[in-house]
């Protein structure tokens, strides 16, 4: 047992997972049961997993429900049920089991396999096939739902008026030998007797949401006043551009395809040159094509938000599974000297705040801005509470009415940014450049132009007021000389860092977290600040290299003893991991 | 067509006081003449014109009008054009710039910009040479030319801008001459009301590296066949010419695109029920 869940029979949170080859249905079981779970009052998070193959491949729905918000999973799963066993050794990797897991699998479908039945792991053998054989129509993976509904205690109304809706198109009968199925599962749940009922959820009238990192980072976006966007397909960003093209029509907005992403950021720019907030999505290696026009928005002051939801790399790498190793392109990426800012959700309902805050941050700044989300953001639903309105609307400074014929584009201001003509505004005709210019735009190779044009855009950047969005400062509730240790990171292992803390908390080791929102600019004198006086700090990220420690480390000296903890995606960095560096290096 | 200039703006007004930094003599300058006349024709307020380059001597162009001008980066003028278009459908977009920049580097964009048929005018200053870099042959040089980087030519064969253009889709393709103020004008403003994607080949002399184009002015022939509507036809002549044939080449009559950006907007909240569970 989880030393952070309540030792009594129901647990705060469960992990399980459920695999299947392609078409078994295992990712609509696993959408079923979160969507029913969030109704009923839960939280939860699910991940999932598929083969190489495009279509028909095996696949796992990863899923952990909770009684409280869940940033990420866990490191190992309490339940896992398998429809059959293809390839299902693939996941093995992905979906360890607890010391007191169970595994269920289909006796006709032989034993489970070594890899998965860890030692100690319960295993029990249900006929999912022969049993859904029993019902015209009836589905395996429906059995699945059951057994989990019946293990765990979730309310049976509420899954099945999901099912309902979920199968609404299918017609009557798909909907009632669904339910009856369930109701086979559930039963079969009764006599295998369970250690893994759930706490009762706080509430069961919720209002709650179920919705992705691509998502949230879209509704971000479009609520902070995008009105375009430029679109090249890759993995894992696609949704972001997916999502967005109805919901901009709906707005009164557009999305474009672009024939690549040279395009894509190009079309981006052109549209906010005319005044239109603009986004475009991308992942890695269309990050890479993008950044000689990261430059020309730095240089001619045209805002845009790209988001890059970041993959495994270099070059194709692993296009379905997470890393952060795009830190270094994401904050250097470009000849010159080309400051932009760099944004990074902290979990996946932060996703929406950190887009939100890029258009806001872009515009106000009049800056190419990068939201630096990755696959297990971007790729993960949540149920969450419904985020709140956020006051970060794109705010461009733009000139109304230009009287005389002095208007400088480029104007030396106390913020240093200047306001914009936007074309169809009589007398504020200017040529925006990507060559170094004067302040009225014309191209100029004048010492004292370039330095002031490169100043310009430096301090702009330097002297706003980020408020205290730059990162999120927590601790874990226990004080005193046992709080010696700090976590630093930033992005998506925020929430393994969470879990790890509150973990620790219980074992009574105090540690303060310090996960980076705002990764470029570098707010120097902030972080110092935050860490004074820290003894211990332990960075964290999922790079091979440590770009993130190089980048602290290029900027700032830190306190205390420093500890660096960094592996490459796909296996991701996870809370048991963290607790045992923290309390192996208590021990030291 | 009537030619007489606007009551309201002369082709001067169209002009910048920023002076030009091509060659004197360079083709380019009766480019932009005869642009700023086209405007005048047109009408439309400088204001409301956006010029979009990307670069090459022939990118320059933005900076020399006094319309709103995107000097971008070599060879993405196109999708720069497209995404302002999209977004500011009120504005009257021109895409300008070389044969380096539109058909070498930007050769994909190019492709896409016909299929697209945004509303807009690409006017392309083929020089057949790079000369901002001073020399180097480009997509449309013929085989032999010699240079420095491809001593005694490159050997590959010319790049033919306007059969790819009508096979990729755009709605009105004409090829004109430089020296021909007169033509070029009015295939400008015929260019810029034809709805969708027009595609105008302006042949432009680079008399510094390419001085054997000063013969070009000889060479030049108006087309002797009226525009036709078929583009297998259209593309047929072209191939068989003997590339100095101008005018309006080809008028079609696709729907341009027509997914806008709107002047008012919904509240984003109708996009949240979705997530509600
Ligand atoms: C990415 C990139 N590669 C190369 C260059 C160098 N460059 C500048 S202009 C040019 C060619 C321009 O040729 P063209 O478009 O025909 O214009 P022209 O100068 O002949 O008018 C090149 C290769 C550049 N600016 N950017
Ligand atoms: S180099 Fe050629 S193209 Fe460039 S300005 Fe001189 S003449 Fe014109």
């Amino acid at each position: 047992m989880m030393p952070n869940e309540a030792p009594h029979s129901t647990r705060r949170s469960i992990s399980f997972a459920i695999v299947g080859s392609g078409g078994a249905g295992a990712l609509t079981a696993g959408a079923i049961l979160m969507e029913a779970a969030g109704k009923a009052g839960w939280y939860g998070i699910m991940n999932r997993s598929v083969g190489a193959q495009i279509r028909g491949g095996e696949a796992a729905a990863l899923v952990r429900l909770s009684t409280r918000p869940v940033d990420c999973m866990t490191g190992s799963f309490d339940i896992l049920i398998a429809i059959d066993w293809h390839n299902a050794n693939r996941f093995a990797a992905e979906m360890p089991l607890a010391p007191d897991g169970l595994v269920i699998g289909d006796p006709a479908n032989g034993d489970v396999p070594e890899t998965i039945a860890g030692p100690g792991v319960s295993q029990a053998y249900i006929p999912f096939k022969e049993l859904a054989g029993s019902l015209a129509g009836g589905r395996e993976n429906m059995i699945a739902v059951g057994l989990f509904v019946g293990l765990m205690g979730l309310p049976i109304e509420t899954v099945t008026s999901v099912i309902a809706d979920k199968l609404s198109e299918k017609g009557e009968q798909a909907i009632e030998t669904g339910c009856r199925c369930v109701q086979i599962g559930v039963q079969q749940a009764a006599q295998l007797g369970s250690s893994f009922t759930l706490e009762t959820p706080a509430t069961s009238q919720t209002g709650r949401w179920l919705i992705t990192g691509n998502e949230a980072v879209g509704l971000g976006a479009v609520r902070g006043g995008i009105r375009f966007a430029a679109a090249y397909p890759i993995t894992p960003a696609t949704e972001v551009l997916e999502w967005l093209a109805p919901a901009l029509t709906k707005v009164g907005g557009t999305l474009v395809q672009a024939e690549d992403e040279l395009a894509s950021i190009s079309m981006a720019i052109g549209a906010s040159f005319g005044g239109r907030p603009s986004i475009t999505a991308t992942s890695g290696p269309g990050l890479a094509l993008m950044v000689e026009s990261l430059g020309l928005a730095a240089a001619s002051e045209i805002p845009i938000v790209v988001v890059n939801v970041m993959r495994g790399g270099p070059s194709t790498g692993i296009p379905t599974k997470s890393e952060q190793s795009d830190l270094n392109i994401a904050v250097y990426g470009c000849h010159g000297d080309a400051p932009r800012i760099v944004v990074a959700p902290l979990s996946v309902a932060d996703c929406l705040f950190a887009a939100q805050w890029a258009v806001h941050l872009a515009e106000a700044m009049q800056v190419p801005t990068i939201v630096l989300s990755d696959q297990s953001l971007g790729q993960a639903q949540v149920v969450v509470d419904p985020p709140t309105q956020l006051a970060f609307i794109a705010r461009r400074a733009v000139v109304e009415t230009v009287e005389d014929e002095g208007y400088q584009r480029y104007a030396l201001t106390g913020s240093s940014v200047s306001p914009m003509a936007l074309p169809g505004t009589t007398g504020g005709q200017y040529t925006a450049d990507g060559l170094s210019h004067t302040v009225k735009g014309i191209p100029s190779s004048n010492n004292l132009d370039h330095q002031s044009q490169l100043d310009k855009r430096h301090n702009k950047i330097a002297g706003f007021d980020y408020g205290n969005h730059w990162a999120s400062i927590e601790d874990n509730g226990v004080a005193g000389a046992d709080a010696d240790f700090t976590i630093l990171t930033w992005g998506s292992l925020t929430g393994a860092a969470r879990e790890a803390m509150a973990t620790l908390a219980d074992e009574g080791i105090g540690v303060t977290l310090v996960a980076m929102r705002l990764i470029a600019p570098l707010l120097k004198d902030k972080l110092v600040a935050a860490l004074e006086g820290a003894q211990r700090i332990l960075i964290l990220e999922q790079t091979h290299s440590g770009q993130f420690r190089q980048y602290l480390r290029a900027n700032c000296d830190l306190p205390g003893e420093v500890q660096h903890f960094h592996r490459a995606g796909p296996q991701l960095i996870g809370p048991a991991e963290i607790c045992t560096r923290i309390r192996n290096w208590r021990a030291s | 067509m009537n030619l007489a200039q606007s009551d309201t703006f002369k082709a001067a007004d169209y002009r910048s006081g920023v002076s030009p930094i091509w060659c004197p003599g360079c083709g380019d300058f009766h480019v932009l003449l005869s642009f700023t006349k086209a405007l005048a024709e047109l009408g439309t307020a400088p204001e409301n014109v956006a010029v979009i380059s990307g670069i090459g001597c022939s990118s320059r162009i933005p900076a020399y009008t006094n319309c709103y001008g995107f000097h971008g980066v070599h060879g993405r003028a196109l999708p720069l054009g497209a995404g302002l278009k999209v977004a500011r459908p009120d504005l009257t977009v021109f895409v300008m710039s070389g044969d380096g920049d539109g058909f070498s580097i930007g050769g994909n964009h190019f492709l896409h910009a016909c299929r697209r048929n945004v509303d807009l005018t690409y006017v392309v200053m083929d020089n057949q040479v790079y000369g901002m870099t001073k020399g180097q042959p480009s997509p449309t040089t013929e085989p032999d030319w010699d240079s420095a980087l491809s001593p005694g030519g490159t050997g590959l064969r010319p790049f033919h801008p306007l059969v790819i253009a009508l096979a990729s889709g755009a709605n009105f393709v004409a090829r004109e001459f430089s020296g021909d103020i007169k033509s070029t004008t009015r295939t400008i403003v015929e260019a810029v009301r034809h709805p969708g994607f027009s595609f105008v080949e302006i042949l432009s002399p680079c008399v510094t590296f390419r001085p054997d184009e000063k013969a070009w002015k000889n060479q030049v022939h108006v087309a002797a066949v009226q525009a036709t509507d078929d583009p297998a036809r259209a593309a047929r002549r072209i191939m068989t010419d003997d590339g100095f044939n101008t005018g309006v080449l080809y008028r079609g009559a696709r729907k341009p695109y027509d997914q806008h950006v709107k002047d008012s907007f919904a509240d984003p909240a109708i996009l949240e029920p979705e997530f509600a569970i």
